[in-house]
């Protein structure tokens, strides 16, 4: 493809499309800084998000239409200029990253006004924006430097709104984040740092060309190893996920929505771009013992995380345990290293991103008329507040994979596809861990309907409705595509298809 | 909008439609009862126009969009289906009846949850008797579980919550642990879950894994209360009477051993079952739940518990027909759907009257309560007999089919098992009664200034004893509808 | 063995090692960052290195068409995550002077009494 004309015009604007997908909330955060009055700031805010994904959705389907879209940033042609490539596998992401921040914003600003002090407001909607920007720039990139970089912009504006709370747990919830995550991101730098040195390019597909002909296996397998590891520790695949639950447990409620949803899924998103797209599935999955090691891995998670879960007395860092449990079934696709096990995996990326941030709401409204979301704290709360708890329990059938719903379109496809590598035994894993997902989320629900309210506990009204609309927009969408099962799955087969190389 | 007016939609819209208009007229308890039984009524007269339409030989099928590439939702009439739906919408009506003189006899709370669930639960009983493959049937089947959760727990108490987290424990937890496994294995195995006659499973599979697979089918719809899944059902009867009785003698139960019976007929298919003996090993644990349940139901002195065990003995009869893989079997064992429906709902009836009127659930507190409750313990006689499989009453027929499929299998501990059992049924059902008209009233329960049930349950009681009777004398139709199973 | 002509490669791994085991064994929340740090510069020191060609001067472009050049593009490289190093070195400082306000110590098993004890 040939590199547009730089010059921006009104008529060839749809060209840019790819660098607008990032320029515009970067350009944004400094602004809302300066901005200051919060009304304005979160209609900004609010109205770059609707942007973007009215942007990713157009970049998606150009490239549905017309295949890869290859935009060469500042008109530097790659390999040696940065090169932004969509494909229909981040093209997916793009529209998964928009649509959750559309959804979860308008729930944010009401969620933030009792969570978060207000004189940091404009600097927690600037963190946002920045850390928004870091997803989308993660996703779009096709530079392996360059995700480094927006690894890096996303995580520091993470860190900073998790310490937005109030609670100062979320202060050394966020520090442990910074120090796990930064030593993550420096393993990725020099994975990809032992790349650049065997082949001198940090384009990705080109990458991909030189790397077949290198001879230094030992380098090449340094660098693979410290890119898998770098990744693990950002997506926090056991063991490497200690950082997320007091993290997600901590952090402002729209934020854990937010990021719960996002970031460990970006984080996934890079790791299959390095797998397939850099490395080569040959190289990944046959030279190396990856499949393997990962699907060890993520069995243990998919129990550990349960069970963790089962016994946790605060439902956000109950979640976030059953988030180790769920990541652990999308790295259990990816390790069937085989087309209908990325697909899945893929799939439950989507699912699980839909499940968890409707869930964190629906926890998010909890915390707004609590105050806090200790289990025992939700006794009678399915009388109290009916809207909320309901959501909670449409989105818990849905973890726990109830047919209808979009986890049990995962689930089916992860367990077929492990009938089609021949391993009858991860279907089993994959149903039996389901069992433990049942316990936890009944839990909650057994707590909040049929247990009379703490007898010194002040009556709680319903949430309010602009926490409840995206909660229950997350809902519909559980339910929508979990009915309509095939839409997703015929995109992510698509995708599956194009990343292990039936280009 | 032609699609709505399919009427295998409309049996499962006609119920949900129904259910919200339960919410609507929550506050006017009269209009809501109304609205229930013309809703039941409506239903039934829905089903029995697909009956006309089946038996004058128009195919209804319907095809919808598909949840899971490859598998729509889809539906299809055919014999054991209809059977199922027919007994299920008709006895929503008697139930419904019998759930008004219940309800308010017994001041329970929260009626419009109760009656909403209540036509929730047999919208998706309805789904569940016409699917057409085996994944329309899981999904009906979970929402099922799902919507009759909130009604075992209605009472709200620590026995209910208890009672609730056993129900949804086994039967959620069998499901997606062997259910959707080997739905899955199945998918995985032959490339299609529709209901096929003669089978779907394709030749040259070694007869070890038939018998594994089938294994998990049968012990994954809990519903079916296999031994050792079989805790629930004791465990749901914390619900409220009607729902026992309906729920947890028909709908619920008999939803399981329909799955039991179409999996065997049209996903493993009987001759290939008989020819691999892969059903055998089912067969003896059939036959020992047959057996320990009903020992177990000996020893219960609560009424609701000992017809829950007596339930999970009968169920197993019809896993049994099952699992003998013979036609007579399956004939047997789906004659005995509608049979022992009409003679269990019959008993729990009779429990949650005589519960209303003199606030007894023990057994041993019933004796010489027969003078007061005199049509309370008739009706409960005849369902005894019916249960136990004695003429005249519909009981008989399932029975001897069942008998005379296990001497055409040559499965002589199964006849032998059979027999037991009908012994220690009538040891375990029949002195209810009998010592309730004939056993002198003990000083320390004195059955004074108790009256007879409420009427609208003495109505229902008498519409589903005169089921059993009727089931005796003109078994024709049900046999034909059966029987049609097997052309030719 | 010619792992003396790789000595660079020593001293990053030298100093990564010096770095994590800083951050793992270290209490102190600074003395943390301060780990990360080396931790940090020791992959800096790996890309710079990398840069470095034997006889190759500044790459600055002369006249000589036969002038061996450095290569440039690792200390790009390097600036960017230099850059991005000092964020997150001043962002992990700023977390700390207010978990100093909040807690009133920066030493982690004295923060994790506090928050047990706070439960």
């Amino acid at each position: 493809m040939s590199a547009p004309s730089t010059a921006i015009t009104l008529a060839n604007l749809a060209t840019h499309y790819p660098a607008l997908q990032i320029v515009l909330p970067l350009v944004t955060a400094p602004l809302v800084v300066l901005l200051r009055g919060t009304r304005l700031v979160w209609l900004i805010a609010f109205a770059v998000t609707l942007a973007c994904l009215g942007i990713a959705v157009d970049l998606y389907a150009q490239v549905l239409q017309q295949g890869e879209i290859s935009y060469a940033m500042g008109g530097w042609a790659p390999p040696v200029g940065i090169e932004y490539r969509v494909d229909r596998f981040n093209g997916l992401m793009l529209i998964l990253i928009c649509a959750i921040a559309a959804v979860v914003l308008p729930f944010a600003r009401t969620s933030v006004e009792k969570e978060v002090a207000d004189n940091r407001l404009s600097l927690f909607w600037a963190a946002w924006l920045l850390c928004f920007t870091g997803l989308l720039g993660i996703v779009i990139t096709g530079d392996a430097f360059n995700v480094f970089v927006f690894l890096e912009v996303s995580s520091l504006s993470t860190y900073a709104l998790i310490a937005c709370a109030r609670d100062r747990r979320a202060l050394t919830s966020a520090f442990q984040y910074l120090i796990m995550g930064t030593i993550g991101a420096t393993f990725i730098l020099i994975g990809i740092g032992l790349l650049y040195m065997l082949t001198g390019t940090l384009n990705m597909a080109d990458l991909a060309e030189r790397l077949p002909a290198v001879t230094q296996a030992r380098t090449l397998n340094a660098a693979f190893g410290f890119i898998v590891v770098g990744c693990s520790l950002k997506l926090a695949l056991f063991p490497l996920h200690l950082w997320m639950p007091n993290a997600y447990a901590f952090a402002p409620s729209a934020v854990t929505a937010f990021i719960a949803a996002t970031a460990t899924k970006v984080s996934i998103y890079v790791m299959l771009r390095f797998f397939y797209t850099v490395f080569g599935a040959e190289f990944s999955f046959g030279s190396m013992p990856l499949g393997e090691v990962l699907m060890t891995l993520s069995i243990i998670a998919m129990f550990s995380g349960s069970l963790v879960a089962i016994y946790e007395r605060n439902v956000k860092r109950m979640l976030a345990y059953s988030s180790v449990a769920q990541i652990g079934y999308i790295t259990l696709g990816i390790s069937l290293a085989t087309t209908s096990g990325l697909a899945a995996g893929m799939l439950h990326l989507i699912n699980h991103a839909m499940i968890k941030a409707g869930l964190f709401m629906a926890m998010g409204a909890v915390v707004y008329r609590l105050g806090s979301c200790r289990l025992d704290q939700l006794s009678g709360l399915g009388k109290q507040m009916p809207w909320t708890m309901a959501a909670f329990v449409a989105g818990g059938l849905s973890l726990i994979g109830v047919p209808l719903t979009t986890g049990f379109v995962s689930k089916w496809h992860l367990a077929s596809a492990g009938f089609g590598a021949g391993l009858p035994l991860v279907p089993v894993a994959i149903l039996a861990s389901s069992l433990l997902a049942v316990i936890y989320v009944w839990k909650v629900i057994e707590t909040a309907y049929l247990r009379a309210p703490l007898e010194n506990a002040t009556p709680v009204k319903e949430a309010p409705i602009s926490l409840l609309i995206p909660m229950w927009i997350m809902v519909a969408a559980n339910f929508g595509f979990g009915i309509q099962g095939t839409v997703i799955w015929q995109a992510v087969q698509q995708a599956a298809v194009q990343l292990t190389g039936g280009v | 909008m032609a699609m709505l007016e399919h009427p295998i939609l409309l049996a499962m819209l006609i119920p949900l439609v129904g259910g919200l208009l339960i919410l609507i007229t929550g506050n006017r308890p009269n209009l809501r009862e109304a609205v229930t039984l013309v809703t039941a009524t409506t239903l039934f007269w829905n089903v029995f126009g697909i009956y006309q339409a089946w038996q004058a030989g128009t195919a209804l099928e319907l095809s919808l969009f598909d949840t899971v590439t490859g598998i729509p939702i889809a539906f299809k009439v055919e014999p054991l289906g209809m059977l199922f739906a027919l007994i299920a919408s008709f006895l929503w009506i008697v139930t419904s009846l019998y759930a008004i003189g219940y309800m308010r006899g017994h001041h329970e709370k929260n009626q419009t949850r109760f009656y909403f669930f209540f036509a929730v639960a047999i919208a998706s009983v309805m789904g569940l008797t016409f699917s057409g493959n085996l994944l329309t049937l899981f999904i009906f089947y979970e929402v099922l579980t799902l919507s009759t959760f909130p009604l075992v727990t209605h009472a709200g108490t620590d026995a209910a919550r208890k009672g609730g987290r056993t129900y949804l424990g086994i039967l959620l937890g069998t499901s997606i642990a062997f259910f959707l496994l080997a739905l899955i294995a199945t998918w995985a195995i032959s490339g299609t879950l529709d209901f096929t006659a003669g089978g779907i499973l394709p030749e040259g599979i070694p007869a070890p894994l038939v018998a594994l697979l089938y294994g998990l089918f049968l012990f994954g719809v809990g519903k079916a209360a296999l031994m050792p899944f079989h805790r629930w059902l004791p465990a749901a009867m914390v619900a409220p009477t009607p729902v026992s009785a309906l729920l947890h003698a028909v709908a619920v139960v008999k939803a399981g051993v329909f799955s039991v019976l179409k999996i065997t007929v049209y996903i493993f298919g009987i001759e290939s079952l008989q020819s691999g003996q892969a059903s055998q090993w089912m067969l003896y644990v059939a036959g020992a739940t047959v057996l320990l349940a009903s020992l177990i139901a000996m020893t219960k002195d609560n009424l609701k518990a000992r017809l829950a065990y007596s339930t999970v003995s009968q169920l197993a009869y019809i896993v049994m027909g099952a699992a003998l893989a013979h036609q007579l079997g399956i004939i047997g064992g789906a004659m005995h759907i509608a049979t022992h429906a009409f003679g269990k709902i019959t008993l729990f009836f009779a429990a949650g009257a005589i519960m209303v009127a003199s606030h007894k659930t023990e057994i041993s507190q019933m004796r010489g309560l027969g003078r007061a409750m005199p049509f309370t313990f008739g009706a409960m006689l005849i369902g005894c007999l019916s249960i136990i499989g004695l003429p005249p009453m519909g009981g008989t027929w399932s029975k001897w089919y069942l008998v005379m499929a296990t001497v055409d299998t040559e499965q002589w501990i199964m006849l032998g098992i059979l027999l037991v059992s009908s012994l220690l049924n009538i040891a375990y059902l029949l002195p209810i009664p009998v010592r309730a008209f004939y056993g002198g009233t003990t000083s320390s329960n004195p059955s004074t200034g108790i009256k007879e049930a409420p009427v609208f349950c003495l109505i229902a009681m008498g519409i589903s004893a005169s089921g059993c009777l009727l089931l005796f004398f003109y078994p024709q139709p049900l046999y034909e509808l059966v029987s049609a199973l097997f052309p030719g | 063995m010619n792992w003396i002509e790789h000595y660079n490669y020593w001293m990053v791994i030298l100093l990564m090692m010096l770095g994590f085991y800083t951050i793992i064994a270290r209490g102190n929340l600074v003395k943390k960052i301060i780990g990360l740090n080396i931790f940090q510069t020791s992959v800096f020191i790996l890309f710079i290195s990398m840069g470095k060609i034997p006889g190759g001067v500044a790459p600055i472009l002369r006249d000589d068409p036969t002038t061996v050049y450095s290569n440039p593009l690792p200390h790009v490289l390097i600036l960017t995550a230099i850059v991005v190093g000092v964020a997150t070195t001043a962002l992990a400082l700023a977390l700390v002077v207010r978990i100093n306000e909040a807690y009133g110590t920066i030493e982690e098993d004295d923060i994790h009494d506090l928050d047990t004890g706070s439960l």
